[in-house]
């Protein structure tokens, strides 16, 4: 068999495209390009084919140049444990090669699955309606705003987010206002809490969202949602608050401290590290669902009356309504929030209530190990952390983070004498060794 | 040629397989504070008893009984490694299944706030990465940090805004092609901008007396694609570019049907100063049944300093990460979806030169020889990777619902509205021959038939036609909003 080409999943032999040609009636598949004279390309982009083997040698050799390193970082992106069976599952080529589920009838299996992410958000929150997905925590915050803009819209443009704020989520939530008439005001916190007297003072009739975190960037856990949900109720803005599924199946349920919306990454399940790849998660009231953004997956009956599940409420989204839609998003992260799915089931709710708790526990163990030690004081908030917190070095933070860098250990430096570190999924070794390489740089 | 997808039902068949929610459900007690556990089902979590839940109610099912549900779950499920998946302007082709392995590299699997200099790896793929995109594209600069194809529009559209706001121009209309994507117009609209609907030609193109009259200085860009969702070329792109550009817009590239033009023109040739690439369609990274996918960005060099931050250089250690001068900042968390990046960089890399132009060339003599095939009249021609035929008298969508007892998946349906009960058909360049025919005997067969037997497919899969207007009236977005 010839092939008459260079694409290797094109499968066409010489023989059947001389026939396909004869039959449309033209002598080469160049005659098929209706493409002007002065706009055409020879085709040279200087990009050598390379086998299979030598791609992925390539590849291997140049990943290979990042350091083998432990990392205790988060601020927002996580290195989870991913059990097997989520990688083996979703990377059947059915759920991994299909297509958004336009045709709900042949597409039963991927809607069932995002049907149950949907429930069991729903559980964790609290809250009747989550999506089925967006891209990550930032771009989920930005929809939030607009969303807020939508609702509120007669009351006016304020929006207010705490001053302990990943700066990338802000630039996110800046350009996803751009276009509105909103705008983004920082609120203080209180030793990474925040400043409930202060947010009072700021919040009036014109705000449309008051945005805050539990577990905060900083690791710590909210202490008074109830009293803030209140703030933004009393001038009937949104209240929305981010978190993560795994806090989430231990912490009060953000429907009954008074969350409108909650957002979030859900990457936290079912993803390792990838870069900051991430699972944008995001649910509300159903008095909202109208104004939601996103995909939604609804049961409905077959024409045999049996139950079904089918994409639903498609008339809010850009495919439909066009300029008019909620939001621009299309492709979203199905597959992500199938794994997502996949790891929640896998653990089932005493696994993730253990996942959580030991999340805390070794947070504050570690802490407690580094605060023995002289020239370190950690946590420096007195408060409740959940997989990372920050310290506060003597010795300027950039130069603790190089040190240990050079002993294979990545960590934040957050201000001039303070570092972050996330225990997330460090192993009791990992953790030993790290105090020890600590200690060495402290005192060496 | 039929099939039956599998289907699993309880005794009185009223479920194809139940729910997690169904099979299991389990419900923990959690005690806050330093509470003595009761039994197995409390766990203590060392938190105040105010901050904590009470109870988390959840299915709790065995690793066994996972695996089955899920592979039942998948074998529920269409996709382009179980059949043919014509649908236009999506560009479902096949994924090579290295890249999945190289994508999950442990290497790859690292924080994005490392220091530079100990992700040297990952700067570089980068970094190489963009190269190859402006050379696909004949652009300058590219940013791989949009997270999907819409994303990339977004960001498109607010880097336009903030080229015209440097220059002190403020602008209010993007003009978009009435059959253009949906998601044009919702970008367009995000990014605060009126939207102008451009009417087609009668040819099906850019109509260039409409286009004249929608230009003005309140022009910030025109939103093309091309070959346009007809499948057609837009044969007068330089004189669209030059009209565009002498009201001091800017051209905008939908890469959607990039797919058609690999290796034989190039937007940054036509004329476009941005555009957006859809690796997941162009590139052949898996769609995951609706994500994630990558919408990298590449401008003409005078835009390049308004591209989203980081983007990736060469320098004395090796690569580094920089900020454009102008840079809009962030339109991701991070980094984007960079597992999708990896895999396009791979199957780029795979094909090269000769395989790239040889996938357009493949995609576009499918197209045709499968439009040659289908009875359906399809209206506007000469077409390149994907054609719309007409339904005529059937309804397009009842069409497609009888095309899947066929065995195959229907292409995109009622759209562009151009053409009444359009079916938008993209059949790629990895179908064979055979395939092709086989898909054409479901488009003729059904063309044969009446509306009864449309109005009651399809009647081989694991659901009959589904009740959208229950699903939309009453809402039950999760297994806790079920009354059975």
């Amino acid at each position: 068999m010839t092939r008459s080409g260079g694409s290797p999943y094109a499968p066409h032999t010489d023989a059947e495209t001389a026939a396909m040609l004869a039959d449309i009636g033209v002598e080469a598949e160049a005659d098929l390009f209706d493409i002007p004279e002065g706009v055409g390309f020879d085709g040279a982009f200087g990009i050598d084919s390379r086998s299979e083997r030598e791609v992925r040698t390539e590849v291997e050799r140049m990943l290979g140049r990042n350091d083998d390193m432990v990392e205790l970082l988060g601020r927002g992106h996580y290195d989870t444990y991913v059990p097997s069976l989520v990688d083996n599952l979703s990377q059947r080529a059915e759920f991994l090669t299909s297509y958004t589920q336009y045709q709900p009838e042949v597409s039963q299996g991927f809607l069932q699955v995002l049907f149950e992410y949907q429930s069991m958000l729903a559980e964790l929150t609290g809250l009747e309606v989550a999506n089925c997905s967006m891209y990550d925590a930032a771009t989920a915050l930005g929809e939030t705003a607009t969303l807020a803009d939508r609702i509120r819209s007669t009351t006016g443009q304020r929006v207010l987010v705490p001053a302990h704020l990943r700066s990338g989520k802000r630039g996110v939530l800046d350009n996803y206002v751009a276009g509105t008439d909103l705008h983004v005001e920082s609120y203080p916190m209180d030793d990474g809490c925040v400043d409930v007297d202060a947010l009072a003072e700021l919040v009036e009739d014109d705000v449309v969202l008051v945005y805050a975190e539990s577990p905060t960037v900083r690791g710590v856990i909210e202490e008074r949602l109830d009293s803030i949900a209140g703030i933004a109720d009393g001038h009937d803005a949104l209240f929305a608050l981010g978190s993560d599924p795994v806090s989430l199946s231990v912490l009060e349920k953000p429907a009954r401290v008074g969350a409108d919306v909650v957002i979030g990454d859900a990457s936290v399940l079912g993803l390792p590290a990838s870069y900051g790849m991430g699972l944008g998660m995001f649910a509300t009231r159903e008095e909202y669902v109208r104004q939601v953004p996103g995909r939604l997956v609804g049961a409905s009956e077959d024409a045999a009356e049996r139950r079904a599940y089918t994409l639903t409420l498609q008339t809010r989204e850009q495919h439909i309504r066009q300029e008019r839609a909620t939001s621009n998003i299309c492709t979203n992260q199905a597959w992500v929030a199938l794994r997502a799915a996949i790891h929640a089931a896998w653990l089932g709710p005493s696994g993730l209530v253990e996942t959580a708790r030991d999340s805390i526990v070794r947070t504050s163990r570690l802490a407690d190990a580094l605060d023995e030690l002289s020239g370190i004081d950690a946590p420096v908030h007195d408060r409740h952390h959940l997989r990372e917190f920050v310290a506060e070095t003597e010795q300027p933070a950039v130069d603790i983070v190089d040190a240990l860098a050079d002993q294979g250990y990545a960590v934040h430096a957050v201000d001039d004498h303070e570092i972050q570190l996330c225990v997330n999924d460090l192993t009791e070794d990992d953790l030993d060794g790290f105090v020890a390489a600590v200690t060495e740089v402290i005192e060496g | 040629m039929t099939f039956d997808q599998a289907r699993w039902r309880r005794d009185d068949e009223s479920v194809y397989e139940p729910l997690l929610s169904e099979k299991d459900e389990t419900t923990v007690e959690i005690n806050g504070g330093d509470a003595e556990s009761a039994d197995d089902s409390t766990v203590d979590v060392p938190l105040p008893d105010e901050l904590t839940r009470d109870e988390l109610t959840l299915p709790e099912l065995s690793e066994p009984e996972l695996a089955r549900h899920y592979t039942r779950l998948s074998q529920m499920t269409y996709a382009i490694d179980t059949g043919p998946y014509p649908l236009g302007s999506c560009t479902m082709k096949y994924n090579p299944k290295f890249t999945e392995d190289v994508a999950g590299l442990s290497d790859a699997a690292i924080h994005p706030d490392r220091p530079e200099r100990r992700k040297q790896g990952t700067l570089e793929l980068q970094y190489r990465l963009q190269d190859y995109l402006a050379r696909i594209g004949g652009m300058d600069a590219v940013s791989l940090q949009p997270p999907a194809g819409a994303a990339g529009e977004f960001t498109g559209i607010l880097v336009a805004k903030a080229y015209h706001e440097a220059r002190g121009d403020d602008r209010s209309e993007v003009i978009i092609p009435e059959s253009a994507h949906g998601t044009n117009f919702a970008s367009a609209a995000l990014g605060g901008y009126d939207v102008v609907s451009l009417p087609g030609g009668e040819d099906g193109r850019v109509d260039l007396d409409a286009l004249d009259t929608a230009l003005s200085e309140e022009t910030a860009a025109l939103m093309l694609t091309n070959p346009n969702t007809l499948g057609l070329f837009e044969r007068d792109i330089e004189e669209i570019a030059a009209m565009v550009h002498d009201v001091g817009g800017l051209l905008y590239y939908d890469g959607a049907n990039l797919n058609a033009l690999l290796g034989r023109a190039r937007p940054g040739d036509m004329g476009f100063d941005i555009m957006h690439y859809n690796v997941h369609k162009t590139f052949a990274t898996p769609h995951g049944g609706g994500g994630p996918g990558a919408g990298p960005v590449g401008v003409v060099d005078e835009l390049a300093e308004f591209l989203p931050a980081p983007r990736v250089r060469r320098s004395e250690m090796g690569y580094e990460e920089f900020r454009p001068e102008h840079s809009i900042g962030k339109v991701h968390g991070f980094s984007g979806n960079w597992l999708v990046l990896v895999k396009a960089y791979a199957y780029i890399a795979r094909l090269g030169d000769e395989g790239l132009a040889d996938a357009s060339a493949k995609a576009v003599l499918n197209a045709n020889y499968l439009g040659e095939q289908v009875e359906y009249e399809v209206p506007y021609g000469p077409f390149h990777h994907e054609f719309v035929a007409s339904a005529g008298e059937q309804d397009a969508a009842d069409v497609a619902k009888r095309m899947l007892d066929y065995g195959v998946h229907p292409p995109t349906t009622k759209w562009p509205e151009i053409v009444g009960e359009a079916l938008m058909t993209e059949p790629t360049e990895i179908e064979s021959k055979d395939t092709l025919d086989q898909l054409a005997r479901a488009f003729n067969a059904v063309i044969e038939e009446d509306d009864e037997t449309l109005a009651s497919a399809p009647e081989r899969t694991a659901a009959r036609l589904i009740d959208q207007t229950a699903a939309a009236r009453n809402l039950r977005l999760s297994w806790q909003a079920l009354d059975e």
